[in-house]
């Protein structure tokens, strides 16, 4: 045990030493703000683009999207390069978190969907404000030793079958989108609540429990809590390759949740030419296909990358298929007076859902 | 002579009054420090528009108390909160009261040591940890099933992960040793001789415990109710955890306004609201148990 320890020491000794010496000789560094986990932070990637551009680049991350919004208002000049969803690109760049993109500096950029890359959520008076890097779907997963066939219809969440066997993740505005899929409503700007309510309501039977992170879903489904849970795309992709899971990914005939992630470089960034140098590591296929190969990820927004792809990885067999593709809404932004009246519409439900 | 001894004295209660500041001094100040600045940040916020960081703007309101009475569903959660918050109480009371009983008169000597280390162990350990152990007896296929289906074949699932029972066996762990060590200080204190004289006198050990020992441990009752009373009706991990689709109540969705939503203002709100109805449930009670004192 003391031989260990001291071993141990010895090597972080070692490493801290390593540390020291990279910090002296690179002394250029980026700031970025992301989840933790998602790509921008694989060590691998990292090291190679300083041995390539010699910048060091030192992770901050966020839980929440609000969060993220918030550490960009009380640090300005923080940051460099940061994460956000589409959603809420255009609410940065009018509260002036963000500032705009030199697109030229981006060289990948003409590969990326030109339906990401046209965004109305990321050209704000002509000006970029965000690069697209990936996206994704918001629907669910089956556990496939409970189903003879993979369903192909939302409206197996609320059978009576799985009464008591389905997971939902506890978010007001996932909760509601869903609803608005089943009743054939617009996800960003349901006009019938009344039905919402209802269709939210009949699920009280149903739940097992809320699931908050990727890892507890991936408890709950080996400890078979489920049959049939809320998901996201990349993560049950994860699932299978990574955990073994006999999960299956559904995009129903009704539609599905649509996510896109753009990096962005923060307003008065202390190094705007490494943020860009960054982005455009992010957005090219050998990062992406490597990621995607190795740990597991989202769709690239870069058309090449995707094409590099295996035929038979998930990325490319689900999302691929443009016929599904086409279902799936993509989540606009959203006002606080609609974002206040989804809060109170799920507290509300969830205030029901107790006998 | 006289006047030497006065002053004498009057020295020495200057002395003491400087002992007794400088003894609680630090204390008071380190309670204002981290206790009333925060709460006192956190007033303020519950009547702001909006959280005052970066450049965004807040105005004063009263719109964050109004919610609560606008919305139905508060009251019905903070309801739901009191109601859990009693029902912990009492089953800490009905299972804590015995225990510290016979721990007081009793055990005696080195046995008695080994079971208040028992009782105390809990706190030696994380809530966390403590909650997630319950998980995993209470889960399908867990402990308990696992366990009940052995001695009892064909009893079948049980189901009592994600329910209200689990909140409550959860709870009632984590909160018990409180009221067992209020309840076990107050009743060592009764002498011994009293209890006898009652025997002695033709009490049953039912009268005894009626009219003679619960009066005497009142003080320790209510010290043990009270602190597990209020962190329960705020609790927020345990229901989370333990209670599924049945786990939300008003300290879950504070919570939510803190971490997920981000509108400091509503959770702050909430919160005086809740601190306000307990103050006012201790302020009705006090006069009755004092009169029972």
């Amino acid at each position: 045990m003391l031989k260990r320890f001291g071993r141990t020491a010895v090597g972080l000794a070692a490493a801290a030493g390593v540390a020291l010496g990279a910090a002296q000789a690179m002394a250029e560094e980026i700031r970025v703000l992301n989840w933790q986990g998602y790509g921008t932070d694989e060590p691998w990637s990292l090291e190679k683009f300083s041995e390539h551009t010699g910048i060091s680049v030192v992770h901050d991350y966020f839980n929440s999207e609000q969060e993220m919004l918030t550490k960009l208002r009380t640090n300005p000049g923080a940051y460099d390069v940061v994460l956000i969803n589409s959603a809420f690109t255009r609410q940065a760049a009018d509260e002036g978190l963000i500032q705009p993109i030199e697109t030229g500096k981006i060289t990948h950029l003409n590969d990326t969907s030109p339906g990401m890359r046209e965004n109305a959520n990321f050209i704000i008076d002509g000006k970029t404000y965000a690069i697209p890097w990936v996206w994704g779907v918001t629907s669910f997963a089956v556990d496939t030793t409970d189903f003879t066939e993979v369903p192909t219809s939302i409206e197996e969440l609320w059978d009576p079958k799985h009464a008591g066997r389905v997971g939902w993740r506890d978010d007001a505005v996932e909760a509601v989108m869903f609803a608005a899929i089943a009743t054939g409503q617009d996800i960003n700007n349901p006009s019938d609540f009344d039905a919402i309510r209802e269709k939210l309501r009949a699920l009280k039977p149903q739940i097992r429990t809320f699931w908050s992170s990727e890892d507890e879903w991936n408890q709950f489904m080996s400890a078979n809590e489920f049959d049939l849970a809320t998901y996201w795309s990349g993560s049950a992709s994860r699932s299978k390759t990574a955990f073994g899971l006999p999960v299956e990914f559904v995009i129903a005939e009704e539609g599905a949740i649509g996510w896109l992630d753009g990096l962005s470089i923060a307003k008065d960034a202390p190094n705007p030419e490494g943020a860009h140098k960054f982005i455009n590591w992010m957005i090219d296929p050998d990062f992406y296909v490597a990621w995607d190969t190795n740990v597991g990820a989202p769709a690239s927004a870069n058309e090449k990358a995707n094409a590099g792809l295996p035929e038979t990885s998930f990325n490319r067999a689900v999302l691929g298929d443009s016929e599904k593709v086409s279902k799936v809404q993509f989540m606009g932004p959203m006002d606080d007076a609609l974002r206040e009246k989804i809060l109170t519409l799920w507290q509300e439900t969830k205030t029901y859902y107790q006998e | 002579m006289a006047a030497v001894t006065e002053t004498g004295a009057a020295h020495r209660r200057r002395a003491q009054r400087l002992t007794i500041f400088a003894m609680t001094g630090p204390a008071y100040l380190w309670l204002a420090l981290t206790i009333f600045l925060p709460l006192s940040a956190m007033a303020y916020f519950s009547f702001l528009t909006d959280a005052p960081f970066g450049n965004k703007q807040a105005f004063l309101t009263l719109e964050n108390y109004r919610a609560f009475f606008q919305e139905d569903f508060y009251r019905t959660l903070m309801l739901r909160s009191f109601r859990l918050g009693a029902e912990v109480t009492f089953y800490c009371f009905l299972f804590g009261f015995p225990c510290a009983l016979v721990l007081a008169k009793t055990i005696r000597g080195r046995w008695r040591e080994a079971l208040f280390l028992l009782v105390i162990l809990p706190f030696w350990s994380n809530a966390l940890v403590r909650i997630f152990s319950w998980t995993m007896v209470l889960r399908g296929n867990g402990v308990l099933e696992t366990l009940v289906n052995w001695i009892l074949p064909g009893t079948g699932p049980l189901n009592l992960m994600f329910s209200y029972p689990a909140i409550i066996v959860g709870l009632v762990h984590s909160y018990i040793p409180y009221m067992i060590l209020t309840c076990y200080l107050s009743l060592q204190a009764i002498d011994d001789s009293l209890i006898e004289a009652a025997r002695s006198l033709g009490a049953g050990r039912l009268t005894v415990l009626r009219r003679l020992i619960l009066p005497l441990a009142m003080p320790g009752i209510f010290a043990g109710a009270v602190l597990i009373f209020v962190p329960v009706v705020g609790s927020f991990m345990e229901p989370r955890i333990l209670g599924g689709r049945n786990g939300t109540f008003i300290g879950t969705i504070i919570e939510d306004q803190f971490t997920a939503v981000f509108n400091w203002p509503l959770g702050a709100a909430l919160s005086f609201i809740m601190l306000g109805i307990v103050l006012m449930i201790l302020l009705i009670a006090s006069p009755a148990l004092r009169r029972m004192r």
